[in-house]
């Protein structure tokens, strides 16, 4: 009996989710429709973007693909990167800036190493990471040290990473144009012309191998390993774990530096893959957002982050022929942050969920004798 | 560093100070009420392009149309700022991720309507923002004179009101209590009779208004449209400023000055001597650096609302 019930409240879980996405993209539709377009276009764009199939006009091309993936890997990534630190209790907004950290970092070791390929691509991943988890550190020691709320000083620290990485682009390694450095040496790039041609020219590359070991590397931390069990105990109740005798303030700092490692590694995936050059930015791109909507939606755990990594790469791709059937490519953003709030209103929508199925605890909707008080 | 010098940048760090000040007393009316508002800087972006776009639009037709402008902005913070109450009040949404949320929103909405209505990823230039005043009189006491009163935008005052209203309100009157008392121990509140519901959506609705009036002055004073990065972390700089002033609105003025003056040094430290060396990207990392710094200097001895952040529960004990 009992065994019925963790059943039932696992599927009222994984409901959420769905449900959000589902009534995402409805919001999504009515703001198409409300400013005079075909939702439809909409959909088949992203139907397109996804799987290379045009329903409207017939036709495929594998190139869509090819970009789906090399959309999904840095949202992936940085979805990672927030649902770890999510997992120890730590709400990661930083993770753009340690992107662009790892990135940058990415860039010094492709321009100044010169090494074969099998050692210079690793190597140039490793510094990625590095930087990301130096730059995921910092809020994390401040937080355990001084009791600095992360969320703040990691979007601070999205700032100052950009205006770092411009200096550094511009003054460091010099570039002609004022937007990029020199081109890559071979050696160090994760491109690949017989990756590019199966895929009808996209820009798919070698990226998606330590992306999958990320993936499995989360779940493996976190589910299978007593550090994971740590890191989960203080984003459960802080002071029990405290009281259990853990670390809380240091598995909070590792908690951030892992989560950092994630967001540098999509900084040299896209440095090195999808590109071959440093580049100066203007602002950021958005790929700490995407993450956080990625860790929500995927609930935290390594296959829903999975499921929404790819959700979200589809919106992406979909972006620019959405943008040539007439829609602005931003609606994508707009389905995105209405998913994230309905997530966040889990609370609410289970409430709500429960209604449908006719429970009567769900007729309670927010009476005042709700159980979950004050959660 | 000149007297001269000092003289030159003072209007211009005012005219970045007064939306940081504007929008942290936002801030100071949501948390007060218990509900963390970290959408300022989406609420900005709103209030900005709104504020952008009428002007854009009510140009041709009247002179007032950067007023008008500012009035819009108001009104768009206050609707979208809806969406959080909405959703952290009744909903009982997580607050910081509901902030999140709309600040993802505003960046897609904001620049999605700008190519439904001026068919590019901004809007469209407006030929005139907000213009800056001369106070008669007082602009000929030495000293002060040209650092407050000439070649001001209104909006500094405006802000300067602002910062004295919400003393007033949040301080002396009987709503502000009731304000703060839910910010408080909203249980406590609750057995007193007042809403907490209802308090707390007039914070955050406040906060609204005010962060939106705050964007759409940083737009028409600061800039020549809206853009995706118009607004560029000003909304979360306020937010360092509420900690930093302690939740009181005097403190929030104090450090909007503070702020105001970092975000300018980039454009005059080549002209002060002992600076002059240093690369331009430094002075543009240094708001958000000093933002840290104060934040740390400031953590443990933080003030702020007891219950801030917290889902307000009836039946809670």
């Amino acid at each position: 009996m009992p065994k019925i019930k963790a059943n039932k409240a696992n599927n009222s879980k994984i409901m959420v989710p769905l449900f959000a996405v589902a009534l995402g993209f409805a919001l999504g539709s009515i703001v198409v429709l409300i400013t005079g377009k075909n939702p439809l276009m909409m959909f088949n764009a992203i139907i397109q973007g996804s799987t290379g199939i045009n329903l409207a006009r017939g036709g495929f091309n594998p190139r869509h693909i090819g970009e789906l993936v090399i959309q999904s890997m840095p949202i992936l990534l940085t979805g990672l990167s927030v649902g770890f630190a999510f997992r120890t209790g730590l709400f990661n907004i930083g993770a753009e800036g340690q992107l662009m950290a790892g990135s940058l970092a990415a860039t010094a070791i492709a321009l100044t190493v010169k090494a074969p390929v099998f050692i210079h691509v690793p190597m140039v991943l490793l510094a990625g990471m590095a930087a990301g988890a130096a730059w995921g550190a910092i809020p994390g020691f401040l937080k355990a040290k001084f009791n600095v709320h992360e969320v703040v000083v990691t979007i601070m620290l999205n700032y100052i990473a950009l205006h770092f990485n411009n200096w550094s682009i511009l003054k460091v390694f010099g570039s002609v144009d004022r937007v990029k450095t020199a081109e890559f040496p071979v050696t160090a790039l994760l491109k690949d012309p017989w990756l590019a041609a199966i895929t009808n020219g996209s820009r798919l590359n070698w990226g998606f191998i330590p992306v999958i070991m990320a993936i499995l590397a989360y779940w493996f931390i976190l589910e299978k390993t007593t550090f994971g069990f740590g890191l989960r105990a203080v984003g459960f109740n802080k002071d029990a774990a405290k009281y259990a005798g853990m670390k809380v303030e240091r598995n909070m700092v590792m908690s951030m530096v892992i989560a950092g490692a994630f967001a540098g590694l999509a900084g040299a995936i896209i440095t090195t893959g999808t590109f071959s050059f440093g580049r100066a930015l203007t602002a950021a791109e958005g790929y700490g957002f995407d993450g956080i909507a990625v860790a929500l939606v995927g609930m935290n755990k390594a296959p829903g982050i999975l499921l929404a990594g790819l959700l979200f790469g589809m919106l992406k791709t979909a972006g620019p022929l959405m943008q040539s059937a007439g829609i602005p490519r931003e609606i994508g953003g707009i389905i995105q942050a209405s998913i994230v709030m309905l997530v966040a209103m889990k609370l609410g929508l289970e409430r709500i969920l429960l209604l449908f199925r006719g429970n009567r605890q769900g007729l309670s909707f927010l009476s005042p004798d709700s159980e979950e008080a004050g959660v | 560093m000149s007297l001269k010098l000092v003289l030159e940048m003072f209007p211009i760090a005012l005219m970045f100070a007064a939306p940081i000040i504007m929008a942290a007393l936002g801030g100071l009316f949501s948390e007060r009420s218990g509900v963390v508002n970290i959408a300022l800087e989406g609420i900005m972006m709103v209030g900005a392009f709104a504020g952008a776009s009428v002007t854009v639009v009510l140009e041709p037709v009247t002179s007032m149309a950067p007023w008008l402008g500012l009035l819009v902005g108001i009104l768009a913070g206050m609707v979208f700022s809806l969406f959080h109450s909405f959703a952290s009040i009744n909903l009982k949404a997580d607050q910081v991720i509901s902030g999140t949320a709309l600040n993802i929103l505003a960046g897609g909405l904001t620049v999605y309507l700008c190519q439904i209505i001026f068919r590019q990823q901004r809007t469209r230039a407006f030929s005139s923002g907000l213009r800056k005043v001369t106070v008669p009189l007082l602009n000929k006491i030495p000293v002060l004179g040209p650092m407050f009163f000439e070649e001001i935008y209104p909006t500094f005052y405006l802000a300067m009101i602002l910062v004295a209203l919400t003393w007033y309100i949040v301080q002396k009157t009987a709503f502000g209590l009731r304000l703060r008392s839910c910010g408080e121990h909203p249980q406590a509140a609750a057995s007193m009779g007042i809403d907490v519901y209802l308090m707390r959506y007039a914070g955050v609705t406040i906060s609204g208004a005010l962060a939106g009036l705050a964007g759409a002055t940083m737009v028409l004073t600061q800039d020549i449209q809206y853009t995706i990065s118009s607004i560029h972390g000003t909304g979360f700089i306020a937010l360092a400023s509420l900690v930093f002033g302690k939740w009181n609105p005097w403190g929030v003025l104090g450090a909007g000055f503070f702020f105001g003056f970092a975000q300018i040094l980039s454009y005059y430290a080549k002209d002060i001597h002992f600076l002059a060396a240093l690369p331009q990207e430094i002075f543009y990392m240094l708001p958000y650096a000093l933002t840290i710094i104060a934040l740390v200097v400031f953590a443990g001895k933080t003030v702020g609302p007891k219950a801030a952040g917290e889902i307000y529960d009836k039946g809670k004990r």
